[in-house]
């Protein structure tokens, strides 16, 4: 019995490891880049990308080998001079704007921001509304609240 | 009359919230991301060969003649066991299959082709996921089509299994 949990286990622990490749990860990886400011601009950049591996993780937090490959992607292309903005494109032409944490206003998220504005608009109108007749039955002496 | 009814909007709403994400709660979540470069050129590449005695990949390999299957794999990778009968399968049908091993040493892709079987005509090493990234693909197995101007047109994910030989035979016969 105890010969069979603990094989169990074993059988637990061996299968991520079965799944896992043993090449060394990319040069920029884990390394980075001599130019503080440049590596800066990776690391928000990084920060902003989804590892499509581990998708609740941005590539910076993950340590799929996969996420290294996409921050050697990043750093080589920040040091061979194209701009955060030109990575993230490139990105979202092979994945879409999943792989993107950075939202932007497209057909299918526009309501996200609309619909904030626009409660708050009825809000107020509702707020004026109603603080405008509290008022107009002070101004009319003894009226009482309508509410 | 009308001001009680409008105390009960915020519990309609918030009935409704709760109604939607307990809906979406039960809804299957599709782990799968589909690449956006159906449709666009296969970018340009060249991997060395991923094992002695084949060759490797390029671009240029998958430009002319007939569509070809471009199938992303990795001897590490388990499912790519599952899926190697099927693609053997559609090499006796006559495909042409290029294969791209991901971040894979070539002693282990010998290996894995002298126990599973060598459907592949060719094989590129791609050690750093680079062309695997630049056709949108998110993981092992997967499988694109690609038709003889060298565009991508249309990705399976996942494991070939034994009824989607059929559908990639069909989807090779419609951009023929």
């Amino acid at each position: 019995m105890i010969r069979a949990l603990v094989l169990f286990i074993a059988a637990l622990m061996a299968l991520p490891l079965a799944a896992q490749d043993t090449m060394p990860p990319a040069p920029y990886a884990y390394n980075q880049l001599d130019d503080p400011a440049q590596e800066a601009e990776a690391a928000a950049l990084m920060a902003t990308l989804r590892c499509l591996k581990c998708q609740s993780q941005s590539i910076a937090d993950s340590d799929a080998p996969m996420a290294g490959d996409m921050r050697h992607q990043v750093r080589s292309r920040i040091l061979a001079g194209e701009s955060p903005d030109d990575i993230r494109a490139w990105l979202i032409a092979r994945y879409g704007d999943y792989v993107s944490y950075n939202p932007t206003i497209s057909a299918s998220t526009w309501p996200l921001f609309a619909i904030p504005v626009l409660l708050i608009l009825i809000v107020a109108a509702v707020l004026l509304r109603r603080l405008g007749k509290r008022r107009e039955g002070d101004a009319a002496g003894d009226e009482g609240d309508a509410a | 009359m009308r001001v009680r009814l409008m105390r009960w909007v915020p519990l309609a709403l918030f009935a409704f919230f709760a109604g939607v994400a307990g809906y979406m709660l039960t809804q299957e979540k599709n782990q799968f991301v589909e690449s956006a470069m159906i449709g666009e050129q296969l970018p340009e590449f060249a991997l060395k060969p991923a094992s002695a005695g084949l060759p490797g990949a390029t671009r240029s390999d998958f430009v002319g003649g007939k569509p070809r299957l471009l199938n992303i794999w990795a001897s590490w990778c388990l499912p790519c066991i599952a899926e190697a009968p099927q693609l053997e399968a559609l090499k006796a049908q006559g495909v042409e299959i290029f294969g791209i091993a991901i971040r894979d040493r070539p002693e282990d892709v010998a290996n894995f082709l002298s126990r599973y079987g060598n459907p592949y005509a060719r094989i590129g090493a791609d050690d750093i996921s680079e062309v695997q990234l630049a056709i949108g693909s998110s993981g092992v197995p997967e499988t694109f089509v690609i038709d003889a101007a060298g565009t991508i047109r249309y990705q399976h994910i996942g494991d070939i299994r034994e009824d989607d030989v059929a559908l990639l035979l069909a989807e090779l016969e419609k951009v023929k």
